[in-house]
């Protein structure tokens, strides 16, 4: 049977960082993180940052609205600015616009955070590059929602391309009560 | 460092599919339940407003049968997919996601009856249109194009013409339009084509054939490749609030996957025709298989193919796998083989085609194809009725024309079954 130049599935868009798209560094962030600092969280709860920082919240992270027109979100309450936050911070996830992501990436370094994170249809290329050049993580044009529950079993029940071969059960992500 | 890309013949049997969480079963489990419980009011509130991610009521969603959809989003290489309770089905909810009222549709000429008549007739009653072009030019689909053309939709592997679509060159016209291009991938199965590789941006199937493999199961998939701009200002579905669901927006929401979630929170759970748990695991059985048997469809194939092209009382043989074929090397270029299906004509016509099929003794006179056994049937009296003659040419159905569905039989016996009935057409 002739072979005509099979390559494997691509599934997903691909540009320069390669960290995106790489699932044992996506789960290493996701799975180590316990605080994130959600950028431009609404209260509204239809819109895609309720939706991803409720999900996550219920997944046991630590989230911590910045948004200065709201007092508080999701039970917390909001500060104005990344340098307002009094605890280690994680995952910065940014729901801003592309333009918008230089200065918070800036904050974000010095906030000493893990990871800046770059919600969908966010890619600042400067701001990726300055994060990792100062050693962060840095993830763009992904859904911290959507990545955990492909990586932590969640959209394992949408028909999603989850890339998943394994012989080993679901894990349980962290932090999750599991109700008996 | 990377992840590994698993081979197809790994994904057919592992994607979608890891070991069952609460039992520790290997294989699929068949939850055959209508519906699932809630942990609580808010989480049952979360799952009802897509806030959170998991399962609610079957017609939705449902474990078997995600396996099932996953399972197939892989072997495409796409980002996701929708099963349904049959091919038709499954491309009634792709075009009924993409398109509104007021659409045009260029269709290939070169279809399945039932998809001929789906876009003619039923979809033509809610006010979409579709212009019918020649496969074989991608020109003529850039010629059709319209200002409120919204899909492009053809077969990979035309069934029963057997054109092999250019489907770099006419996905190339289509984004150039800024609409997409819907492929027909029944024929191929994922094995030995992958359309979305080519350019295509939804691909269907009907399950019920190479996919299921053993003509047992009716089932459809949708799958989507991820990559289409659906925020290109075409398809407001997409990108205005959904007043089915609170005024979420699809394609802000889910990103890559918001076109097989509009599918299924839209589509599939007003329309209702949901694939069966059970139904999902015995094509899931088949699929395991998909790359060991397509090899053999394609050179047992091949095999019949050469023996009718120096029978006698054959008058011509239409296999893209043949090297003579006419489209043997755009086959090549896009696909591992040209799968199992094959036309010819029996000379003298229509009655000693129609004796032919009668005289086959194991050979199945049936309408489906992409089963273990071979199967025979003459489209132009069965599943092309339908259409007028020249509708039926279009179609690249002839009166004389037999398709064979090859299978898995030893190929001996095969050539045995068709030389005594060809024997018995020319007495």
């Amino acid at each position: 049977m002739a072979v005509c130049g099979y390559s494997g599935p691509s599934g997903f868009p691909t540009f320069d960082t390669d960290m995106s798209d790489d699932i044992s560094t996506l789960r290493r962030i996701l799975g180590s993180a316990r605080t994130i600092a959600v950028v431009g969280l609404s209260a509204e709860w239809h819109r895609p940052s309720h939706f991803a920082a409720q999900y996550m919240q219920a997944k046991g992270y630590r989230v911590i609205p910045v948004n200065p027109r709201y007092e508080s979100i999701l039970g917390m309450r909001c500060v104005a600015r990344l340098e307002d936050i009094d605890q280690p911070v994680d995952i910065v996830d940014v729901f801003r616009r592309t333009d918008d992501v230089g200065p918070i990436a800036d904050s974000a370094i010095a906030i000493k955070a893990r990871c800046l994170w770059q919600q969908i249809g966010v890619k600042n290329l400067e701001a990726d590059a300055k994060a990792r050049a100062a050693g962060m993580d840095s993830v763009m044009d992904r859904c911290v929602k959507i990545e955990h529950a492909r990586l932590f079993g969640g959209l394992h029940w949408v028909g999603v391309n989850t890339r998943l071969v394994s012989a080993k059960r679901p894990q349980v992500s962290p932090g999750t009560t599991v109700v008996a | 460092m990377a992840e590994r890309t698993f081979k197809p013949e790994t994904l057919a049997i592992h994607a979608g599919q890891i070991p069952d969480s609460s039992t520790g079963a290997r294989a699929l489990p068949i939850y055959q339940t209508t519906s699932f419980v809630f942990d609580s009011a808010e989480h049952a509130a979360n799952l009802f407003n897509l806030a959170t991610f998991g399962n609610v009521y079957s017609r939705l969603s449902n474990p078997t049968v995600a396996a099932l959809e996953e399972r197939v989003a892989a072997l495409e290489g796409g980002r996701a997919a929708v099963a349904s309770a049959s091919g038709m089905a499954a491309e009634a909810m792709a075009l009924m996601t993409m398109l509104q009222s007021g659409d045009h549709v260029i269709a290939a000429g070169a279809l399945y009856g039932g998809t001929v008549t789906m876009l003619a007739v039923n979809l033509r009653k809610f006010g979409i249109e579709t212009t019918f072009v020649d496969a074989t030019k991608p020109d003529a689909f850039a010629a059709a194009m319209r200002p409120n053309t919204r899909a492009v939709f053809a077969e990979s592997l035309g069934n029963p013409s057997l054109v092999v679509l250019d489907i770099a060159a006419v996905a190339e016209v289509a984004h150039a339009h800024g609409v997409p291009l819907v492929i027909d991938n029944t024929v191929p199965s994922p094995f030995l084509c992958n359309p979305i590789r080519l350019g295509a941006d939804v691909v269907v199937h009907s399950a019920t054939k190479y996919l299921g493999g053993h003509g047992t199961t009716l089932a459809g998939l949708v799958v989507e490749s991820g990559k289409f701009p659906w925020d290109n200002g075409k398809f407001p579905g997409m990108t205005d609030p959904s007043p089915g669901y609170h005024g979420v927006k699809f394609y802000e929401t889910f990103g890559d996957f918001g076109f097989t979630m509009r599918c299924r929170m839209e589509t599939l759970r007003v329309y209702g025709a949901a694939l069966a748990p059970t139904s999902a695991w015995q094509i899931l059985q088949g699929v395991e298989t998909l790359p060991l048997r397509m090899e053999r469809h394609c050179s047992n194939a091949l095999a019949v193919a050469r023996h009718l092209k120096a029978h006698k009382a054959v008058s011509w043989v239409n296999y893209p796998g043949l090297e003579d074929s006419p489209q043997h090397a755009l086959m090549k270029r896009q696909m591992q083989g040209a799968s199992g299906l094959l036309a010819f004509g029996v000379m003298g016509g229509l009655e000693r085609g129609i004796r032919f099929i009668e005289s086959a003794q194991f050979m199945s006179h049936l309408v489906n194809i992409g089963d273990t056994r071979t199967l025979i049937s003459h489209p132009a009296s069965t599943t092309h009725r339908q259409l007028d003659e020249a509708q039926q040419r279009a179609a690249g159905v002839l009166p004389d024309m037999i398709r064979i569905s090859v299978g898995l039989e030893h190929i001996d016996d095969i050539l045995w079954d068709i030389d005594q009935a060809l024997d018995k057409a020319s007495a």
